[in-house]
């Protein structure tokens, strides 16, 4: 999260909304940790990471469906998952993610 | 995640206070999350008091280790993720070997804290460059400062201040513990330790005399081979 501060801090001055990916589970290789963050705005804005970049563009768009909705959800990656192999999980581990808006209001 | 949460979290990280949030990922109240500080009554958006005090208690925990991952609980999945303090060293005795030490940790990636209670030796003139500087007595000082990440240096060369700083720097969480003084002075100190209560694996775990033996005379030198044995511990090699 230290890693990703600064960025939530710049887009909420300017009014944006943001969503954020944590990974919660890895099995087998997998080039970043549990723990690992990425942020997303609603103006398109990205920051951090959690993987290699394989599955950057999905969690990107769940993270917007997050803003819109307002719902959270944890998405799974993995070698034998369809979906994986169409965004290409090369690293040939899984990774579970959750997908969580940032509240805007107390 | 809720905005009271974040922010909390936010002031949290930023002032590196050690915290750990706990987020149901999977089961019923998806997304609702605990915010949990040592010593400190959580912030809970979850209504269930006993499972509550359950997460607390493994997420303390876990926070000690800098452990992180999901677990079950019942039917619900809860990730815990943990932000301990950044690595310290704390020396207690602000003697020579303490103003090296100071300088050498620092490009290293350490945050360093010297404590002495005696004014004179702990100016800012001689410890401008340590991160902290406290004027206490070594066993208040340690207290709530003592984490998985921390290292603690014991210089002082006196029993009376010495003694206090092992007998809560051993039973802590502290990845750490060394003090300085020779064999004979060591043989000492472990029946004094014994006879106050510390058991064999807690006295077993002190480095003494502490640091790699490199032949050290000056201060700088023993500052030296006190850095380099803490470099060692930290990369899992045992020296």
């Amino acid at each position: 999260m230290r890693d990703v501060v600064a960025a939530i801090d710049t887009w909420q001055q300017r009014g944006e909304r943001v969503a954020i990916a944590t990974v919660v589970r890895t099995l087998g290789s997998s080039p970043r940790g549990v723990g690992a963050k990425m942020v997303v705005s609603d103006a398109g804005n990205m920051a951090g990471s959690v993987s290699g970049g394989c599955i950057e563009g999905a969690v990107f768009t769940a993270c917007q469906q997050a803003i819109r909705t307002g719902q959270a959800t944890l998405m799974h990656f993995g070698v034998p998952d369809e979906a994986a192999w169409e965004v290409g999980l090369a690293c040939g581990g899984t990774i579970d993610v959750f997908i969580e808006p940032l509240g805007t209001s107390e | 995640m809720q905005k009271t949460i974040y922010t909390r979290l936010r002031d949290l990280i930023t002032r590196e206070q050690p915290v750990a949030l706990a987020t149901v990922v999977a089961g019923d109240d998806i997304g609702v999350q605990v915010l949990i500080q040592p010593d400190q009554a959580v912030i809970s958006m979850l209504n269930d008091t006993a499972l509550v005090a359950q997460v607390r208690q493994d997420a303390l925990a876990m926070l000690l280790r800098g452990d992180q991952g999901v677990r079950t609980y019942g039917e619900r999945q809860i990730f815990i993720e943990t932000y301990p303090p950044p690595a310290t060293i704390i020396m207690v005795g602000a003697v020579h070997i303490a103003v090296a030490l100071t300088a050498f940790a620092k490009p290293l990636g350490f945050r360093t804290i010297v404590v002495d209670a005696r004014g004179a030796f702990a100016t800012n003139e001689r410890f401008g460059h340590a991160d902290e500087l406290v004027h206490a007595w070594p066993d208040e000082a340690l207290q709530g400062r003592l984490h998985s990440n921390t290292a603690v240096v014991v210089l002082t060369h006196d029993p009376k201040l010495d003694d206090p700083a092992l007998l809560v720097a051993l039973p802590s969480a502290a990845r750490f513990v060394g003090a300085l003084g020779s064999s004979k002075t060591q043989a000492a100190r472990v029946i004094r330790l014994r006879e106050a209560g510390l058991t064999d694996d807690q006295i077993a775990r002190l480095h003494a005399p502490i640091g790699l033996p490199i032949g050290g005379r000056t201060p700088e030198e023993i500052g030296l081979s006190i850095m380099a044995q803490i470099v060692a511990e930290r990369n899992g090699k045992s020296l």
